[in-house]
C-alpha cells in the first residue's frame, strides 16, 4: 500500500510533444549562440598561439594580445577624435543619401515624364563606379571631411533612388484605382497610401544604406583624409605598423555593427505597428 | 429623374499597337434604390464602363450624369468596390472605414460616428482596431463595403466583388454584401460573369455584346424572395438563369 501511495510522485512526468518542442528549440538556440561565441574566441585564441608560437609573423598578421596594447598606447583623445570623424562623416552621409534619395524617388514617382527622361541616366550612374569620381570630388568640394560625405552620398544615392522608386511602382494598382475613385489628389495618394504602404521597403533600404554608407566613408577617408579610421588603416599601413592596421579595423567592425543594430531596432519598431511578419 | 443616366456613350481607348473599341452606343439609365447587374462575355469592356462611371476616364463620346449632373472627375458621389477588398494592411478596420471621408475632407464627429455605427450594426464592431489580416475573408470584404458606403456616395459600383473570396464565403458574403445594400436603400451596378450571382441579387439584368459593347437586353427579374440564398432556391431562379446564359452566349 505504502509504495502504491508513493508511485505518482515517483513517476517521472512525461512531456507533452509541445513541450518537447519547445525545450528542443531552446537547446537548439542555446547551442547555436554557444558555437557563435566559441568561433569567435577560437578564432582569437588560434591567431595568438599562432603568433606566440611564430607558426605567423605577428609583424605581418599583428595578433589579439598586440591589439590591446595598441589600443592601451594609443591617446585616448586622440582615437575618439578619429572615430568622431569617420562616425560623423558616416551618418551624416548616411542621413542625407537616404533622404534626398527618398525624395527623388517621390519626385521620380509623381512626374513621370521625369522619370522617362531621367531613366537612362541612372542606369548610366547606377554602373558607374562611384569611387572613379574620387579626384573630381576633391577638387570641386575640397578635400576634406566635406569630400568623404559627398563621396558616401554618392555610393548610397542611386541605389537608394532605383530600390525607393521601384518599390512604389509596385503598389497595388486596386489600391491606386480605389484611392482615385474617392476622388484622392496625387499627394493624397503618396501619404496615405505609397509611403505607408511602402515602411517595410523605406527599412530595408535603410539596412543596405548602412553598409553602403561604411563603404563610401572609408573609401573617401583612404582619397583623402588627415582623421578617421580610415586614414588610420593607411596610415597604420604605410608606416607598416599592423597592430594599429587591425586595431582601426576591429573599432570599425564594433561602430558598423552598432549601427545596423540601431536599424534593425528601427525595422523591429515599424514591424510592430504595420503588422509585418 | 433617372440616378445615373449613360447617354449614347462610345469609348475608344489608344495604345502603342492598336485602337479599341471597347464600347459603342451604350445607353443606359438606373433609378434611385435599383439594383443593376451587368454581365457579358469576358473582356467586353465592362469595366471600362465602370471606371467611366467612376469619373476616373472621360467617354470619347456621348454622355454621363449622376442626379443630372455630368460626371466629369471623380467627385465622390461614386463609392466603387474592386474585385479584391484592397483594405490597407497598416490601418485598422476603423482607420480603413474612415479612408474615403479623410480623403474627402469629410471627417466630422457626425461622420465618424455613422461610419462606426455601420461597423457595429454589420457585425464588426468588437473588430474596430483589428487589422486586416486578423479577419476572414467574408468579414473583410463586408469592411470593405462599409468603407464605401462611409462617405454616402448616390451609386456603388461593384466590379465583381466576390471573386477573390472561396465559394462558400461567397455564398454569405453575397446575401451580406446584398442585406446591407437593400438596408441603407443604395442604388448598386454590379458588374460579374456569375450569371447565378446576378440572377440571385439584381432588379434588372443588363446583358451586354461582346466588343465593342452595347446593351443587348434588359432583363427585369421578377422572383420574390427577400434574399439572394433565398432566390437561389426559387423554382424562377434556373428559369432566369436559363434566359440569361442564352442571351449571353447566343
Amino acid at each position: 500500500m505504502k509504495i502504491k501511495k508513493r508511485l505518482p510522485c515517483r513517476m517521472p512526468r512525461t512531456k507533452t510533444p509541445r513541450e518537447k518542442y519547445l525545450a528542443r528549440r531552446r537547446t537548439d538556440k542555446i547551442t547555436t549562440i554557444l558555437l557563435q561565441i566559441g568561433l569567435l574566441f577560437a578564432v582569437i585564441g588560434i591567431w595568438e598561439l599562432a603568433a606566440k608560437l611564430d607558426w605567423i609573423d605577428p609583424f605581418i598578421t599583428s595578433c589579439p594580445s598586440r591589439i590591446v596594447s595598441v589600443l592601451g598606447t594609443i591617446d585616448t583623445d586622440e582615437l575618439f577624435v578619429h572615430i568622431a570623424y569617420t562616425l560623423i562623416e558616416c551618418i551624416v552621409g548616411f542621413i542625407a543619401a537616404s533622404g534626398l534619395g527618398i525624395l527623388i524617388a517621390v519626385l521620380l514617382w509623381r512626374f513621370v515624364k521625369l522619370r522617362r527622361v531621367l531613366e537612362p541616366y541612372i542606369v548610366v550612374l547606377n554602373a558607374l563606379p562611384k569611387i572613379a569620381l574620387g579626384p573630381i570630388i576633391i577638387i570641386w568640394v575640397g578635400a576634406g571631411a566635406q569630400a568623404i560625405i559627398v563621396m558616401t552620398i554618392l555610393i548610397c544615392i542611386i541605389v537608394t533612388v532605383i530600390s525607393v522608386l521601384s518599390a512604389f511602382m509596385s503598389v497595388d494598382e486596386g489600391k491606386i484605382l480605389l484611392m482615385r475613385s474617392m476622388g484622392a489628389t496625387r499627394l493624397q495618394i503618396l501619404f496615405k497610401l505609397i509611403l505607408p504602404a511602402n515602411v517595410p521597403a523605406l527599412v530595408n533600404m535603410l539596412k543596405i544604406n548602412v553598409g553602403l554608407a561604411w563603404v563610401g566613408t572609408i573609401m573617401g577617408e583612404y582619397l583623402v583624409s588627415t582623421a578617421g579610421l580610415g586614414y588610420l588603416i593607411i596610415y597604420g599601413s604605410q608606416v607598416f605598423k599592423m597592430d594599429l592596421v587591425m586595431a582601426s579595423t576591429v573599432i570599425l567592425c564594433i561602430l558598423a555593427t552598432v549601427m545596423y543594430l540601431a536599424v534593425a531596432g528601427v525595422e523591429k519598431l515599424t514591424k510592430k505597428k504595420y503588422k509585418i511578419d | 429623374m433617372a440616378l445615373l443616366d449613360i447617354n449614347h456613350v462610345d469609348i475608344i481607348y489608344q495604345t502603342e499597337k492598336s485602337e479599341t473599341e471597347a464600347v459603342r452606343d451604350l445607353s443606359l439609365s438606373i433609378d434611385d434604390g435599383e439594383f443593376i447587374a451587368l454581365v457579358g462575355p469576358s473582356g467586353c469592356g465592362k469595366t471600362t464602363l465602370l471606371s467611366m462611371i467612376a469619373g476616373l476616364m472621360p467617354p470619347t463620346d456621348g454622355t454621363i450624369t449622376i442626379d443630372g449632373q455630368p460626371v466629369v472627375t471623380s467627385s465622390g458621389n461614386v463609392g466603387y468596390m474592386l474585385q479584391r477588398d484592397n483594405l490597407f494592411e497598416w490601418r485598422t478596420i476603423e482607420q480603413n472605414v474612415m479612408l474615403g471621408l479623410s480623403v474627402q475632407k469629410k471627417l466630422t464627429p457626425e461622420s465618424k460616428q455613422y461610419a462606426i455605427s455601420m461597423l457595429e450594426k454589420y457585425g464588426l464592431g468588437e473588430f474596430k482596431s483589428a487589422y486586416p489580416t486578423e479577419l476572414s475573408g467574408g468579414m473583410r470584404q463586408r469592411a470593405a463595403l462599409i468603407r464605401t458606403l462611409a462617405f454616402k456616395p448616390r451609386l456603388l459600383l461593384l466590379d465583381e466583388p466576390f471573386s477573390a473570396v472561396d465559394f462558400q464565403t461567397r455564398m454569405t458574403v453575397c446575401d451580406d454584401v446584398h442585406a446591407i445594400i437593400k438596408n441603407e436603400n443604395k442604388t448598386a451596378l454590379l458588374v460579374t460573369h456569375d450569371i447565378s450571382e446576378a440572377v440571385s441579387m439584381a432588379d434588372r439584368i443588363v446583358v451586354l455584346t461582346k466588343r465593342p459593347a452595347t446593351v443587348k437586353t434588359v432583363f427585369t427579374i421578377d422572383i420574390d424572395a427577400p434574399t439572394p440564398l433565398k432566390r437561389r432556391e426559387s423554382p424562377k431562379f434556373s428559369y432566369w438563369f436559363d434566359r440569361v446564359w442564352k442571351e449571353v452566349t447566343l
